[in-house]
């Protein structure tokens, strides 16, 4: 991973920082230069609802090398609260925990390592609530 | 007034039992449990480390205080697991919660009071009217050797604490540090497990230091043991600290609340201020605490707190220590273990 | 815009070609293509390659292909969109013979996925990398996430995905191009390795070497080189959100709706009267999903559908007889060229064991990513 990628997610990964268009209201995540909705091209920063609903979940169980000493785990697509929806990992959780409709929430973790001597890199999973 | 304005713990659900490590290396399980008084630990998942422990604390901690984060003028991380040698954790712990970028930070290293530096350091800069705020973290995914007696201890876990002057939920009142060279337990550059000296970490370490600090802040304050309605002490195991207790003439009952580490066990620089969550966590107003850390190298650092009536308004803003302890766990196998703590060597 | 018609197909072996490298598949394929159709010379030429780029480390295919097949200097283009870059590919160069820039085009695909170790990231290149595969998602695994909402939505069952894929291998059985040519039970679809819950091994297309190439002609071309006239009737191509969350359903691929419905005007002609159909069936759910999107079955009655038997080769309208990307193969970049090539044998009444009686009119059906671009052609035979 090199670092200038990584860098310019820091706001959407550490923070959830979207931009709502100022036009429609839609919430874009990460937020664009042009509103998919409206085509409108001007947008407020937002911070999205760290809570939602589980929409569809898998568990992989062969995963790219990078994450291959994880597997088993659990991806999603979570609906957050605002209607934002985001496809991480459901941390914590293997076969049996989840099932489609849950409450999840987001918490920051490590997502992956580039190699022993690359940089880290965190970001936003999910975990069920209660 | 000058104090914790806010305070939050964390810890993994992952959890590993005495008996489980104690097996592996064929030692009788009964007589580790009743000499360590230890029941079982936490263990970080794959994706867990000092930094995303110290960030989740960290929001608990804001959620409590209720505070603007671009007002808190420094952000400490005390650990003995920092994830990079070289890049301090707070960087990223300031980033993920909207801290900064006006901010001061730093990597604290203490063996387990590392914590304790943090939380004593932005006391001071608040004190020194040089900030508005500023938060001290102690977190750590502390490893211990394979075999080692370490190993049935060496947890995983941290708490933050915003210090501040204005809705203080405790008052500190009195502070004292207590340092000398005595190596007890250390890690060299480049080694994966820490060395320790066996039992010389009792005696000439832990006791001298915890005793040593906590006489010196019962001299300044002019207090007595029986003042005091709680007290925490480090806690690389259920032992020590019942002890270090005792020979300071505290009771069994001041110790309750905070004595965290048989079923949690030692998360090193997140170990006595854990504890001191737990303690606010049921605290009333006016009740004085009595801390003392330890830090191998070797050193202590004691704290008095008073708590306020703002303790019942920020309480239950965030997750309990005991609740998170108590509830949501997962118990793994040895393997598994060994597998989240990446002790297997692998093909990279 | 001139009529066009597809006058020479060839391919290579689908599979595990260990011995060949990715110039030697791509120019056999095209040899082949261009002696099949009789032409002396080609105008230019598309290569629709996903990622030669990251299996092989080869970029700048058109130029590469153009070398070695030993028709320099004329054109040489190289395609990309993803799963999607055969169908792109031929799709560039109807276009170009339409439009009257060029009489005689070869369109070509190929893929070397055997020369590289880690398959699942590079595959997974067609889905949004900051906000999907950052997250250590793969392509099994979003279509476990659609496989999953649907199971959840329409009370779908293994057994109904499982049919699809022993359905293919029946076909696959029949095809000597095939990487898979072995009948398989739901069984043993359902007692393979968990891949990506609830998908497993035998639900997903292979990984796969293999190139194909067909020669796209102008009519008059076309009239006077052949006796078996296969006409591009329709041609269609769009896209949609990378990203699987974007969309609002995830049972349905709105890509593959709207290609689907301009085909289907731009050939007159309605679902029904579709003889038979090749889809992407990268992983049994797409062909489940694609199924109901082209209008061949209802809204969640294509998992029915399939356990019926309602898409095999001895119904109405068959869906994937050469056996599918499931037991054929997918070298992603020759994918969508190989399945014109089996509708071009099925209207043309060359497709042997697996012919389908009185074929017409087919379909092709490719898409990228989750459906993030979609190709869909209709050829009838004249």
């Amino acid at each position: 991973m090199i670092p200038s990628r990584y860098v310019r997610e820091i706001p959407q990964r550490y923070r959830l920082e979207g931009g709502k268009c100022l036009k429609c209201g839609h919430i874009n995540f990460p937020s664009r230069l042009i509103c998919p909705e409206c085509k409108s091209k001007e947008f407020e920063k937002t911070v999205l609802q760290d809570e939602g609903k589980l929409l569809t979940y898998t568990i992989i169980r062969v995963a790219a090398e990078k994450f291959s000493q994880e597997t088993p785990f659990a991806v999603g697509i979570v609906e957050l609260n605002d209607g934002v929806r985001v496809t991480c990992q459901i941390a914590d959780a293997e076969e049996g925990d989840i099932q489609i409709g849950q409450r999840i929430k987001l918490v920051f973790r490590k997502i992956q390592e580039d190699g022993k001597a690359g940089i880290l890199c965190y970001g936003y999973k999910g975990v069920i609530v209660g | 007034m000058i104090g914790i304005v806010g305070y939050g713990a964390y810890l993994p659900r992952y959890r590993i039992k005495v008996d489980e490590i104690a097996r592996q290396w064929g030692y009788d399980p009964d007589s580790v449990k009743k000499g360590l008084v230890l029941h079982e630990k936490t263990v970080p998942g794959l994706d867990e480390d000092t930094i995303t422990i110290s960030v989740e604390a960290s929001k608990k901690a804001l959620r409590r205080a209720q505070i603007d984060p671009k007002e808190i003028g420094a952000v400490y991380v005390g650990s003995e697991s920092h994830p990079y040698a070289v890049k301090p954790t707070a960087t990223i712990v300031i980033d993920a919660l909207d801290i900064g970028p006006n901010v001061h930070v730093a990597s604290y290293e203490f063996a387990c009071k590392a914590g304790t530096e943090a939380m004593y350091n932005a006391y001071a800069l608040v004190k020194a009217d040089e900030m508005k705020y500023a938060m001290g973290i102690g977190a750590d995914t502390s490893q211990g050797a394979p075999g080692d007696a370490l190993e049935f201890a060496a947890s995983a876990g941290g708490a933050a604490f915003i210090m501040g002057k204005e809705k203080v939920v405790a008052e500190i009142l009195y502070t004292n540090s207590y340092t000398s060279d005595t190596p007890d337990f250390w890690r060299r550059e480049g080694e994966y497990y820490p060395r320790h000296g066996g039992r010389f970490t009792g005696e000439p370490a832990y006791f001298k230091h915890i005793l040593g600090a906590g006489m010196a802040l019962l001299e300044k304050s002019k207090m007595k043991p029986e003042d005091f309605k709680y007290a925490v002490f480090h806690m690389p195991n259920g032992k020590f600290p019942q002890t270090a207790g005792r020979k300071l003439g505290f009771t069994k009952e001041q110790l309750e609340a905070g004595w965290i580490a048989p079923w949690m066990g030692n998360t090193y620089s997140g170990s006595s201020p854990m504890g001191l969550t737990a303690i606010l966590d049921v605290a009333e107003p006016g009740e004085l605490i009595f801390m003392v850390s330890f830090g191998s190298g070797a050193g202590s650092d004691g704290f008095i707190f008073r708590v306020t009536e703002e303790i019942t308004n920020v309480r239950d803003r965030a997750e309990k220590l005991r609740t998170m302890l108590d509830n949501n766990k997962k118990y793994l196998t040895y393997g598994e273990y060994a597998k989240y703590r990446r002790k297997i060597i692998i093909n990279e | 815009m001139r009529d066009v018609a597809v006058i020479g197909i060839g391919m290579t072996q689908f599979g595990e070609l260990w011995g060949k490298s990715l110039k030697d598949i791509f120019v056999e394929a095209a040899l082949k293509a261009t002696e099949d159709s009789g032409v002396d010379h080609i105008d230019s030429m598309y290569v629709g390659a996903m990622s030669s780029g990251l299996f092989v480390g080869q970029e700048h295919l058109g130029a590469v292909m153009a070398d070695y097949l030993a028709v320099t200097p004329i054109p040489a283009t190289h395609i990309e969109s993803a799963c999607a870059s055969g169908g792109a590919a031929f799709r560039q160069a109807y276009l170009e013979v339409a439009s009257g820039a060029s009489d005689i085009v070869l369109a070509g695909g190929v893929e070397k996925m055997t020369d590289t170790s880690d398959v699942t990231e590079v595959l997974a290149t067609a889905a949004d990398q900051e906000y999907e595969v950052f997250h250590g998602v793969t392509f099994p695994g979003l279509y476990a996430l659609m496989a999953n909402a649907y199971m959840h939505q329409y009370k779908a069952t293994r057994e109904q995905l499982a049919a699809v894929a022993v359905k293919n291998h029946r076909n696959g059985a029949k095809n000597p191009n095939a990487q898979y040519r072995n009948e398989i039970t739901p069984e043993q679809v359902m007692t393979s390795t968990m891949v990506a819950d609830p998908l497993r091994l035998l639900d997903c297309s292979p990984v796969s070497d293999g190139a194909a190439a067909v020669i796209v002609a102008s009519m008059d071309v076309a009239k006077k080189m052949k006796k078996n006239l296969i006409r591009v009737k329709a041609s269609a191509q769009t896209s949609g959100t990378i990203a699987l969350h974007s969309r609002e359903s995830f049972t349905t691929l709105p890509s593959v709706v709207r290609a689907a419905e301009k085909t289907y005007t731009m050939a007159g002609v309605t679902p029904d009267q579709i003889n038979v159909v090749e889809v992407h069936d990268c992983f049994t759910i797409a062909e489940i999903i694609v199924s109901e999107d082209l209008g061949f079955f209802e809204k969640g009655k294509g998992a029915e559908a399939a356990e019926k038997g309602l898409t095999s080769i001895e119904c109405k309208r068959p869906i994937n007889t050469s056996g599918g990307l499931k037991a054929k193969g997918h070298p992603v970049g020759a994918t969508w060229i190989a399945q014109i090539i089996e509708i071009y044998e099925q209207l043309s009444g060359t497709a042997g064991e697996r012919q389908v009686k009185n074929a017409r009119i087919g379909m092709t059906q490719n898409m990228g990513g989750t459906g993030a671009s979609c190709v869909i052609h209709i050829l009838e035979a004249i």
